[in-house]
């Protein structure tokens, strides 16, 4: 059900521009105005996330280890407990590294299955291939498209671009490896979303709609460079026009509807980007569990929420009870200084740049 | 907001990354070229729009037909008939690769292998 409204939604972003594009011959709405609208959403969007993300205070100090942590000297740790449980900053960013370029963590994902009425852990590396051949080959695609937004197009990205299609056996244009690595992983991610009942018991619109969004871009753009060919020649001369702020639908060459698809579609990846599950991109350099080093016992951490409390000095213990204190034959002591004055504070409220005081 | 001298300057590179191309461009932008059409000869084997889209494609068909089929002749859609051959059909026109072919793939950045077994006019010049 869930894939199957996310589906429609899809259905009808590729009927937009297919219809404002070949009906309505709208080619500067889409080719220009909502490409330039879209970006500047993503642009503000991930601004916008990552200050909310760098406004919320964390508590305590909380990664996740599981390794060795730097105690006494004669205790040795290997690089392997280096990175499970960083405690210089260093290590913790050898660890963002390992866990952002190579997912790490999702290594170590599990597999849980009834055998009979046995509960059997397994390793599932899966997941971690089919995301790896996706995020990697993404990357490379991004990258690779700068070809279309530079003039002259840097010798890095021609090289780049030189090693991905070096396979030329299947005919012309020469097939890119990443095509069909980044098919390949996202298809594998989307069946096992389909195909196993208890992801996709726990899955819901917002995954499968990324999942057809870049699918669907992925399609269109293959089918652009492999069969419904268009004039790259005008493609180019658009989105240099883009990248150069002088956008101009290329006259005298008609740029055929399925780079307008295409197109569209990254436009609303862009848009989506900021405010669905994707925006780990940036999310995931936030995950607290992963970028604090665990080393509480040298470093004291101060609980962004904690402020000053008003303690109940002696002074005033004594000066309450001063009566009580002389009939039971307490000693009183005379030199105790009144202390500094405090402000009575309560619970915390979010938001709020003091926490409210409470009138006694 | 927390960390702000780490927060910061990941926003910047963040937007520097998303906005590659404008830095690429920079001061070093170049104007789009303009391939060299023949003077004589106002059409091409197929219609204008076919060609600038699809002729790596046709070129593909042809070399398969000459080579693997050993068929030499090529039927266009508007009936008329041509010798398939790169050099003695195609660089008939289009005589100059360095300014017709290699202006669009160089602004695109494609790498046909054409000229693997083919020779330029320009080059076999330099030979005679």
């Amino acid at each position: 059900m869930n894939a199957l409204v996310s589906f429609i939604i899809f259905g009808i972003l590729v009927a937009i521009p297919w219809f404002g594009v070949r009906v309505l011959g709208w080619e500067s709405l889409f080719g220009i105005v909502i490409p330039y609208v879209c970006f500047l959403v993503f642009v503000i969007g991930l601004i916008y996330r990552i200050i909310d993300w760098a406004k919320s205070p964390v508590p305590y100090k909380i990664p996740t280890t599981c390794g060795q942590q730097k105690s006494l000297s004669w205790i040795k740790r290997s690089l392997r407990d280096r990175l499970e449980n960083p405690f210089t900053t260093w290590e913790v960013v050898l660890r963002m590294f390992f866990e952002v370029v190579f997912f790490r963590s999702l290594f170590r994902n599990l597999r849980a299955d009834l055998q009979g009425k046995r509960l059997i852990y397994g390793s599932a590396k899966w997941l971690w291939l089919g995301a790896i051949l996706f995020h990697w080959s993404f990357f490379i695609i991004l990258l690779r498209h700068i070809r279309l937004f530079t003039n002259p197009v840097p010798e890095i990205i021609q090289g780049l671009d030189y090693l991905d299609s070096f396979i030329q056996s299947f005919g012309v244009p020469p097939i890119y490896i990443t095509d069909i690595l980044i098919l390949a992983g996202l298809t594998f991610l989307l069946l096992r979303r389909l195909i196993d009942s208890k992801v996709s018991y726990l899955s819901y619109g917002s995954d499968f709609f990324p999942l057809f969004l870049l699918l669907g871009i992925g399609i269109t753009g293959v089918l652009m460079r492999y069969y419904f060919k268009v004039d790259l020649y005008a493609v180019k001369q658009l989105t240099l026009g883009l990248a150069t702020f002088h956008p101009t639908i290329p006259e005298g060459a008609k740029i055929g509807t399925i780079f307008y698809i295409h197109l569209f579609l990254v436009s609303t990846l862009a848009a989506y980007f900021p405010f669905s599950k994707l925006v780990h991109m940036v999310g995931v350099f936030f995950s607290v569990t992963r970028n604090m080093p665990n080393n509480n016992r040298a470093v004291r951490y101060v609980n962004p929420w904690e402020y000053p409390v008003k303690h109940y000095t002696y002074y005033e213990y004594q000066e309450r009870f001063k009566d009580k204190m002389i009939e039971a034959g307490i000693p009183i002591d005379e030199e105790v200084q009144p202390e500094e004055e405090h402000e009575w504070y309560s619970l915390y409220i979010v938001g709020s740049k003091l926490p409210p005081k409470i009138k006694s | 907001m927390y960390n702000a001298e780490k927060v910061i300057p990941f926003i910047i590179i963040l937007i520097i990354f998303f906005t590659i191309p404008m830095w690429l461009n920079f001061g070093r932008l170049e104007a789009i070229p303009q391939p060299e059409l023949p003077k004589e000869e106002k059409k091409c084997v197929e219609s204008k729009e076919y060609m600038r889209a699809y002729h790596m494609k046709l070129l593909d068909n042809w070399r398969k037909k000459a080579i693997r089929e050993n068929q030499h002749l090529y039927t266009a859609s508007n009936g008329k008939n041509y010798t398939i051959s790169l050099q003695r059909t195609c660089m008939k026109c289009h005589t100059n690769k360095e300014k017709f072919c290699d202006k669009c793939h160089n602004f695109v950045i494609t790498h046909p292998d054409c000229w693997d077994c083919h020779i330029a006019p320009e080059v076999a010049k330099k030979w005679q």
